[in-house]
């Protein structure tokens, strides 16, 4: 990020040497504040948006409490609260999806870290996981192998959604992203909107615009079980243990590990640290290998939940992702993942627990909107993320 | 290519292998990839010379050509010893080219022995007959290999030809290629003038050029290119060169032309060809609003749709005797004042928040904003109101006392798209040489200075923000006249990303290129919807347009019809470099311009 | 009436004070020099004044009203300009372009005048014009003729610094910030800009605070100096009282050996 112009200008800190204490973390200069009619509009929405929430909140909770009474029953007659049972399932299959929301979010935040784009085309490399899951279960299912040893398959398809969606994603680094290191940043961004543009429609060429379904689990894994009063699927169980194996093994990698060492230095200063001795094209290379493979494992673990994938499964899932990257502060790992637990718990709770209490019928197709609201609202009111974001100066500006 | 530089080769056979072996595997990495999207056998459909060459095959060919064209390249740097272009690219391009050549062999030897039909959908005996010639396998196998090679060397060789022989094959090849490809748009238009006989003389019965005509018109376009050789790039010049008055002058003339042609010619035109025009128009509507808000003001918002939907949704619950909750059934023209005053609404109400944020998370705030539009657009909620997935239908058209303007007369609505975009096209150029104008490029810039140079930011750029607001609600306005119903698919996100492709295509910030922009792609590949001219490429379209964004922004960022000052910006050292040459030294203390020479080699 | 009064300014960044117990006036028609080693917190009281950092405590009053709380662009629009030490003008606009953009505050025709192309619109558009050659003029010839249309970042890089205070005039200013305006310049450029900030004065009537290295610069035209060190202010007064003074040494050359024992 050192190029010409509009890019390095940075925040106007104190002169360097007092800036260099602060440049790097969270708050460093307030803009001095303004008072204008934007901002009253602002601050209008703000407590709109807040008061809608807590609004929606209480009615519920008295819902909950005595279902006849008038407030509870103020915009919403109908309405009858959930059972303990419900709102555990809910909050079950929030956290499941919200763990692949965070699996995808950690390659967005990776590559913001490191590159300080948004890299549009990583939902793609998701789906391109899913995608390989699909075709290798479907032919294993086919010769029996599915049903005789599932683990075995499950592997196979892990290690090869890992291998084509690592190699996606190292692909698109090399033909569309190495020669755009030095532009003006919305110009990769546009790239990479391209890149998913072309990858959905190669696959829909590729694979045609059926819906692919994934085979059967076998039973003894999709039984529901009883832990500590919770219901869960064992599909949902397998879903958040792999994604909790994926992320320690991240955190290794990055704080443990020379390679992360290298990447953090890379994300910092690309300029200084290959001063150091860092092979930085190397690094940007692994970056986006590591965020591959992790959004590989999400489409596998989608894959096996939803059992459904198209040429379109990457979109969705991709924004959310970063809007979960963006809800636990860009570049910062943990919250990539607390991001996506947050999102996905927010978007299967919210419509049930805020939306319906306040008569909105129909709920359930509000989900999506849902979703994209609470990137509205995070940035509205703490555009560094719940967590508090991890970049380098320059990539703030 | 870093690679090269030690030694120059010597002898023709003394290659760079690993170059070579890559691009051949690109060559044949690209054809398989071609072959099992399906689009050769899908363009098979369509004939050019007939009996002898389908689009199917061209499809396929140019491949080999290109390809072959890009490995022999060379970079050549000012002061570094380059070697003569000769034998040894002939042998790369031919490398190349039976490397592509081995590839399909392969596909074809598999197509022949596995069965891969489950999941790739075009592994097909049809691919198969295609790539075979409906010949024997082994006649494919040769074929393959052989024309690719040769291709692959004809495309090395356009470094090698001498440049008259070139430009004369490749004006003669492109046009031809236009001529069979735009078939059907020549025959509706030489109808319009009654110039029937022309075309039959032209096209086969079934389509497609016949072998004599081809060959005599191969003929006499080479002889007109070898005549007014030098002439046009001479015409062309002279105009960039032009300054001041002169330069107005001739932008006057050349706008006075395309308007006159623009208003006469569809009274000429079938209609097919009009309603292709009148979506080109609506297109363009959008991306002349797009433009002022990515390449002026430089926003990037990719909810754009959100505005357009705006615009079709009030004009529709306005006019239209089917709008579920509140139908006044208003004349178009009084629904119009309530789509600018949506439009501005919804514009300060999307734009406020997003303002103040960095342009990466504005383009993804907006792009979920053009989603939450959509999505309440389609849910029970607001169903009551705007038809939910059934949307809103029956509404009317224009009545403007002497005519109607609606859909089945693709004409009356061109001229009506036509007559917003000439007032887009006069707000954008008038507004951009205005304080305003200046002001959208100084955030463009460096927004915090453009601030402590007393520039309200926020202002401004809302204002942008509703300006293009604005077109795309009339975009969207004429589009409900046009169609008759709307629904929220005709709201896709898919729509922004597409307007996207046509700005940055035609080039950012400049309005003739953004109108270039528009009819290229919406006119001859087609919009989300709506087809163009190529009818065969509906199903590839989305995948030309990401790989041409792809492409542009590697290549040629500021596009087709690039602004000079776009065009400034993205080459700042080759044009400290002409600066340099011409005489005045620019400053050399800070960041004078390195040469760097690495892209000039592989554009024409 | 000074023209502009700081009052106990205090600027913190994360637990680190930039700037502290800085109090000090300019009045109208002064030319004053703020100098002090890297880091004194020069940088950051200029940003203060200009609006884009907030005071932690205190005040800044211009012309007896408090700037507290005003953005960048309402500062400016009240007469305040100012350069930056790494020079940031607008790259891809021409040099015309970079002056005329910065009359935006005291210019205010919208969209109707541009669309319906006004007589006061015309009169606006020309005005600017006009007012920017002039300006531009100011500089000799090196900013003027083919150089008018003339892309920013093709510039030289002391005509990139002249270029930045002619964009600081053209928003008409009563009072100039100049964020060192000599530096990288050679000894040449170095007297020729010295000259020109007396003028500044002389002819256009600006009040300049000037942040800058040189001293030889800041003793030709400074009425008075003011030395930051470790963001507090440790010596004021004319460049000879200030040159002399022991604190002032020190901070620059550090403790005198017998002290330190």
């Amino acid at each position: 990020m050192c190029g010409g112009g509009r890019i390095s200008s940075r925040l106007p800190t104190a002169d360097d040497s007092n800036g260099a204490h602060v440049t790097t973390h969270a708050v460093s200069t307030k803009p001095a504040k303004r008072v204008v009619a934007v901002d009253r509009f602002l601050t209008f929405i703000r407590i709109f948006l807040v008061t809608m929430i807590v609004i929606g909140l209480l009615a519920f909770i008295w819902q909950q409490i005595d279902a006849d009474n008038v407030f509870a029953r103020w915009r919403n007659p109908g309405a009858r609260g959930l059972t303990g049972d419900q709102f555990k399932g809910l909050l079950i299959s929030g956290l499941s999806q919200g763990s692949m929301y965070g699996l995808i979010a950690l390659g967005y935040s990776m590559v913001y870290g490191v590159l300080g784009f948004i890299n549009f085309a990583h939902g793609e490399v998701f789906m391109v996981g899913a995608m390989t899951g699909f075709i290798a279960s479907d032919k294993f299912a086919a010769n029996g192998l599915w049903e005789s040893n599932f683990l075995l398959c499950l592997a196979l398809i892990m290690l090869m959604a890992i291998f084509f969606s690592t190699f996606t994603a190292i692909l698109m680094e090399r033909v569309a992203y190495r020669a755009l290191r030095n532009s003006p940043r919305l110009i990769p961004l546009i790239t990479s909107i391209g890149v998913s543009f072309f990858i959905q429609n190669l696959v829909l060429g590729l694979f045609g615009p059926a819906t692919k379904s994934y085979p059967r689990l076998p039973e003894w894994l999709a039984d529901q079980r009883s832990i500590l009063t919770f219901e869960i699927a064992g599909t949902r169980i397998l879903v958040l243990v792999v994604a909790a194996a994926s992320m320690t093994g991240l955190w290794y990698i990055v704080e443990r590990t020379k390679t992360g060492k290298a990447m953090r230095a890379v994300a910092e200063d690309k300029e200084i640290a290959s001063l150091m001795g860092i092979d930085v094209n190397r690094t940007i290379v692994t970056t986006f290998a590591v965020g591959g493979a992790m959004a590989g494992v999400g489409g596998i673990l989608w894959g096996l939940m939803f059992r459904s994938v198209t040429h379109m499964t990457g979109f969705l899932p991709g924004v959310k992702a970063f809007t979960a990257a963006v809800v636990g502060g860009i570049g910062n790992l943990g919250g990539a993942m607390a991001g996506g637990i947050s999102l996905g718990s927010a978007e299967s709770l919210a419509p049930l627990l805020i939306l319906e209490p306040l008569g909105v019928p129909g709920v359930s197709q509000l989900k999506d909107a849902v979703a994209f609201t609470v990137l509205v609202l995070v940035l509205l009111f703490k555009p560094t993320g719940l967590f508090g974001e991890r970049l380098s100066a320059e990539d703030r500006a | 290519m870093s690679t090269m530089t030690a030694t120059m080769p010597s002898s023709a056979l003394d290659q760079d292998w690993r170059r070579v072996l890559r691009w051949g595997l690109i060559c044949g990495g690209v054809l398989i990839a071609l072959c099992l999207v399906g689009m050769p056998v899908e363009l098979d459909r369509r004939e050019l010379i007939e009996r002898y060459l389908s689009l199917g095959y061209v499809s396929v060919l140019m491949i080999p050509i290109l390809i072959g064209r890009i490995a022999a390249t060379q970079v050549v740097l000012e002061g570094v010893e380059s070697r003569k272009q000769g034998l040894y690219d002939l042998v790369t391009g031919l490398a190349v080219g039976i490397l592509g050549g081995v590839s399909l062999s392969l596909l074809i030897v598999a197509l022949d022995s596995w069965d891969l039909r489950d999941p790739l959908v075009n592994w097909s005996p049809k691919l198969f007959r295609f790539l075979t010639y409906e010949n024997g396998i082994g006649f494919g196998l040769m074929a393959w290999i052989v024309t690719c090679g040769l291709l692959g060397m004809m495309g090395a060789a356009s470094h090698v030809v001498p440049a008259m022989l070139r430009r004369v094959s490749g004006i003669v090849v492109l046009s031809l290629l236009g001529i069979s490809v735009l078939e059907g748009a020549i025959e509706d238009l030489s109808e319009g003038f009654g110039l029937e006989w022309l075309t039959d003389l032209l096209y086969a019965k079934k389509g497609g050029l016949t072998l004599t005509s081809a060959i005599l018109a191969g003929a006499a376009i080479a002889f007109v290119a070898v005549l007014t050789s030098g002439r046009v790039k001479a015409l062309t010049t002279s105009y960039r060169e032009k300054e001041g008055a002169d330069r107005q002058k001739a932008s006057i003339i050349l706008f006075v032309v395309v308007a006159v042609l623009v208003i006469v010619l569809p009274i000429f035109l079938g209609k097919i060809m009009n309603e292709l025009l009148a979506n080109v128009g609506l297109f363009l509507l959008l991306a002349l609003g797009l433009n002022i808000v990515v390449g002026l003001a430089g926003l990037l918002d990719l909810g754009y749709v959100a505005f357009f939907a705006v615009g079709g949704y009030t004009t529709a619950v306005l006019t239209s005797p089917n709008s579920p909750f509140f139908a006044p059934e208003m004349h178009f023209g009084f629904a119009l004042i309530f789509v600018v005053i949506f439009a501005i609404v919804v514009g300060l109400v999307i734009g406020a928040p997003v303002i103040r944020m960095r342009g990466d998370y504005l383009a993804i705030v907006t792009l979920g904003f053009g989603e939450i539009i959509r999505l309440l657009f389609l849910s029970d909620w607001l169903g009551p109101y705007f038809g939910g997935a059934q949307g809103i239908t029956n509404i009317p058209g224009v009545d403007l006392g002497f005519a109607t303007v609606k859909g089945t007369d693709p004409r009356s609505v061109f001229y009506l798209v036509l007559f917003f975009c000439a007032i887009a096209i006069y707000v954008s150029w008038r507004l951009q040489a205005s304080r305003l104008g200046r002001s959208w490029m100084a955030i463009r810039e460096d927004e915090q200075v453009a601030e402590t140079m007393g520039i309200n930011t926020v202002n401004s750029k809302l204002m942008a923000f509703v300006v293009g607001a604005v077109m795309a609600a009339f975009s969207g306005a004429v589009l409900a006249a046009k169609v008759g119903s709307i629904f929220p698919t005709s709201f896709m996100i898919l729509i922004s990303i597409i307007i996207l492709v046509v700005v940055i295509v035609g080039g950012m910030g400049n309005i003739a290129g953004v109108m270039v922009g528009s009819f290229v792609l919406i006119g001859v590949l087609g919009g989300p919807k709506q087809p163009g001219l190529l009818q065969e490429f509906q199903n590839f379209k989305l995948l030309i347009y990401g790989m041409l964004l792809v492409f542009m922004m590697l290549k040629r960022p500021e596009g087709l019809v690039p602004s000079a000052r776009r065009s400034r910006e993205l080459h700042q050292d080759e044009f400290l470099q002409d600066a340099w040459l011409k005489g005045d030294k620019p400053g050399t203390d800070d960041d004078d311009g390195e040469t760097v020479g690495d892209d000039g080699g592989e554009e024409e | 009436m000074s023209l502009l009064e700081i009052k106990d300014l205090k600027i913190t960044f994360g637990g680190l004070d930039a700037l502290s117990g800085l109090n000090f006036h300019i009045d109208e028609g002064e030319i004053v020099s703020v100098i002090g080693p890297n880091g004194a917190g020069k940088t950051t009281f200029f940003n203060a004044i200009s609006g884009l950092v907030a005071p932690t405590e205190g005040d800044i009053e211009f012309e007896g009203e408090s700037l507290l709380g005003l953005d960048p662009s309402t500062v400016t629009s009240l007469g305040i300009a100012r350069t930056f030490q790494n020079v940031r003008l607008f790259p891809n606009m021409t040099v015309l372009e970079n002056v005329m953009v910065a009359q935006h505050c005291r210019t205010k025709e919208l969209i109707y005048g541009a669309l319906f192309q006004t007589k006061a619109f015309r009169k606006e558009e020309s005005e600017i014009r006009e007012r920017a050659i002039e300006i531009l003029g100011f500089f000799g010839n090196r900013l003027i003729g083919y150089r008018l249309d003339q892309p920013a970042f093709a510039l030289s890089y002391a005509n990139r610094r002249r270029l930045e205070i002619a964009r600081a005039m053209g928003t008409q200013p009563r009072l100039l910030l100049l964020d060192e305006p000599v530096a990288g310049m050679n000894p040449i450029e170095t007297t020729e800009l010295t000259n020109l900030i007396g003028r500044l004065r002389s002819e256009w009537g600006f009040t300049i605070v000037m942040i800058e290295h040189d001293m030889k610069v800041v003793r030709d035209v400074s009425d008075r100096v003011v030395v930051l060190d470790h963001g507090v202010p440790i010596a004021q007064g004319s460049y000879d009282e200030v040159s002399t003074d022991p604190n002032v040494i020190e901070a620059y050359l550090g403790r005198p050996v017998e002290a330190k024992a």
